[in-house]
């Protein structure tokens, strides 16, 4: 029983960052389903394109010049990255879910399969299949205490990639309920035809919606390429799952929902492996998602959907 | 003059998009990581979309697609003669091992498995209209089923066909049980996830699979006792013991195509007469209006029910048989791209339309068997098909003729 605590510790500090990286995908899920009720079965390959051009960028600075400041090489790598997987964010949703505004619901589920299969093959001829090796940028530890003779320690990455996601979560927050496109994010999500009627311009709003997710996800996979030193091109779709399974365990739609569901489920996940064999992680985050779906479809922070004949 | 302007923005963000990822690779040598510029991919690709948006390619295209032809297989030409063309294509079909090359006859057989999985699949789908990501995974299970029953019991191909389908369609009921009362997207995530847990859990439970490495060794089917093998096993006959004729292996091969044709004529038969029947006739209503179904007294979920465990009995009967044709499973051949080259397959036939479907899935596997040198492009091209068809066509190519009758405008009722 020693060695327990500490083994409880660790945990909880690998599941916090583990599940900051679900909760950021889990935003861009949950906002699209709140918005045009649809999966965004592509969005798992948005991170892993983020996580792509994170590494290109950081290899391509590396290279140019070989002292440059390491905050220079990781905004750089992280600006660069946001900005282009939100283009490819905004791409997505233009060319293969706009002109199917309107159709049955499973058409643009079908199309977003399409896309994601799309997406990971077109990475995969770029860049090939295998791993690639991420230089690691911070090593070392933002602190290693001993507790009962046994090491505890948060690497640089694992506070990084907690504090973004925090300071993320907190602008997001502050975004969608102060200013004018939060509002008309709002709205849209409440009653698409009415804030239509009322002179909101509803494209732009679900625009904004692929963006935001997809700069959250680009941030996701460039921290996570740091954190587990390497990445390949099917990162994104056990990813997208997981995210996904975050999204309805919190509630999907609602934002503060895939937070917490991110969260718990990086928990979730890390405590299993640690009780479990490796193996079967993926087994509990797919059950949790059967599980939930079964007994409680609408999340923890979700509203009931009240189906209209 | 517009057109320009949209062209030039759509070829920037497109070099903006490829850059990072055609334009510079990764190349990883042992520790170190460097990139490698090449732009040509990221040329080709601006030049592409900018020439494309010059034209406005993709609504002529979506145009001369909405404009093909449908094929109406209600007609009463085309009925009249259903006889005459079902028996010319099954001589076809008949014929065809004896004279095609060896290869031909190994891509048939494997074309024909996916015939079988399409039209499973178009039962799910198509008539109850249920998204079903995870239908490899009752692939997996008559393949396993099989491969166990036979290796662990000795158990005849023959004998296990029948129990991989209705251990597949006991799966199918198992899952389909809790979770066919959700609706349709959160159906499509769950069997996803069941599929992964059950590709996870062959993978892993190495006592009873081995694990990655699969099961090797399995017994190839027999024709009527007789074994295909050069040497019969310990009280066996083979094939060409019997007749006194020298071992060739292409018997094999012509006998497996022939098992391929078999089971997807059975599949055709009783899906065919099942379609007809009442319950047939309530998964595509159910499909059509689910509140309209309760109110007339049908019970959405025992008919959701038979659907999906219909459809997993015809996966697992093509899974059998794929064990069987290769000889050797691994997990790795029951991946989600799996599901969705089927889902593919359903996809662009059209959902419902059988004729549509065996059409898809021939088109979809031996088109990129004669492309062997593209064959790194399948996917990539399987996923833009899937998008393109769900903006140009998302009827499919041959789409089913719904049964449809309409109430007469006022005016029309007048006359």
């Amino acid at each position: 029983m020693n060695d327990l605590l500490p083994v409880l510790a660790q945990q909880v500090i690998n599941g916090l960052s583990l599940g900051s990286i679900y909760a950021l995908i889990a935003i861009g899920y949950t906002m699209v389903y709140g918005i045009i009720g649809m999966i965004n079965f592509a969005h798992g390959e948005i991170y892993m394109i983020g996580a792509y051009v994170g590494v290109v960028t950081i290899t391509a600075l590396g290279a140019a010049s070989g002292a440059m400041p390491l905050a220079l090489v990781l905004s750089g790598a992280l600006i660069i990255a946001v900005v282009v997987t939100a283009a490819y964010g905004w791409t997505v949703e233009r060319v293969a879910y706009r002109p199917l505004r309107g159709s049955p619901r499973l058409v643009p589920l079908i199309s977003a399969i399409g896309m994601s299969i799309f997406l990971q093959n077109y990475v995969q001829l770029g860049q090939g299949a295998r791993d690639i090796s991420v230089p690691p940028l911070l090593p070392g530890n933002l602190f290693e205490i001993d507790v009962e003779g046994f090491p505890v320690s948060l690497s640089l990455t694992r506070a990084l990639i907690i504090f973004a996601t925090l300071a993320l979560m907190i602008a997001l927050t502050l975004y969608i309920s102060r200013s004018r496109m939060g509002r008309a994010c709002r709205a849209c999500s409440q009653d698409m035809g009415m804030a239509n009627l009322l002179g909101i311009d509803t494209n732009r709003v679900i625009s904004f919606t692929f963006v935001v997710g997809a700069i959250l996800a680009a941030v996701g996979g460039v921290l996570i390429g740091l954190s587990i030193g390497k990445i390949n091109p099917f990162i994104g779709f056990v990813a997208g799952i997981k995210a996904f399974t975050a999204a309805v365990l919190g509630g999907i739609g609602s934002i503060p929902g895939a937070m917490l569901g991110g969260v718990l489920l990086g928990l979730t996940e890390t405590f299993a492996s640690a009780f479990l064999p490796t193996e079967y992680k993926d087994v509990v985050a797919f059950g949790l998602l059967v599980l939930i779906l079964l007994f409680r479809p609408t999340g923890l922070l979700g509203t009931p959907d009240v189906e209209k004949v | 003059m517009k057109s320009l302007k949209t062209a030039c923005m759509a070829a920037l963000l497109t070099a903006v998009l490829t850059l990072p990822l055609l334009g510079a690779h990764l190349v990883v040598n042992g520790l170190s990581t460097t990139l490698v510029v090449n732009l040509w991919p990221v040329g080709i690709a601006v030049l592409l979309v900018f020439v494309a948006q010059l034209l406005d390619l993709k609504a002529r295209l979506g145009a001369i697609t909405q404009a093909l032809p449908t094929v109406s297989l209600s007609s009463a030409s085309f009925s009249r003669h259903i006889r005459l063309w079902l028996a010319v294509v099954l001589v076809a079909a008949l014929i065809f091992p004896f004279v095609a090359s060896r290869g031909a006859v190994d891509v048939a057989t494997y074309a024909l498995t996916y015939v079988m999985l399409g039209l499973g699949l178009n039962i799910v789908v198509g008539f109850a209209g249920l998204l079903d990501l995870g239908y490899v995974a009752f692939y997996a299970v008559g393949a396993y089923s099989y491969a166990l029953l036979s290796q662990y019991f000795g158990l005849s191909f023959w004998v296990c066909l029948p129990i991989g389908g209705l251990f597949a369609a006991t799966f199918g009921i198992l899952l389909g049980f809790p979770v066919l009362r959700l609706r349709g997207d959160y159906l499509a995530i769950v069997t996803l996830g069941f599929g992964e847990i059950i590709r996870l859990v062959l993978n892993n439970w190495d006592s009873l699979t081995h694990g990655p490495d699969g099961i090797n060794g399995i017994a190839r089917p027999t024709v009527f006792g007789l074994e295909l093998n050069r040497r019969a096993s310990p009280g066996g006959t083979t094939l060409h013991e019997f007749f006194g004729i020298p071992f060739d292996s292409l018997y094999a091969v012509i006998a497996l195509y022939l098992i391929a044709l078999l089971l997807v004529i059975l599949t055709l038969f009783i899906i065919n007469r099942l379609v007809r029947m009442p319950v047939g006739r309530a998964w595509e209503a159910l499909r059509e209006d689910e509140i309209a179904c309760r109110s007339l007294g049908l019970n959405p979920t025992l008919i959701k029910l038979s659907a999906f465990a219909l459809g997993a009995c015809f996966a697992g009967l093509a899974g059998a048989f794929y064990a069987s044709r290769l000889g050797t499973i691994t997990p790795e051949s029951f991946t989600f791209i799996e599901s969705a080259v089927v889902l593919a397959i359903v996809v662009l036939g059209g959902m419902g339309s059988q004729i549509g479907v065996i059409l898809a899935a021939l088109l979809l596997t031996v088109l990129p068997e004669l492309a062997r040198s593209f064959s790194e492009y399948r996917m990539l091209i399987f996923g833009l098909v899937m998008v393109l068809m769900m903006i140009w066509r998302p009827q499919g190519l041959m789409p089913a003729t719904r049964p449809r009758l309409e109430l007469p405008t006022a005016e029309e009722a007048h006359q």
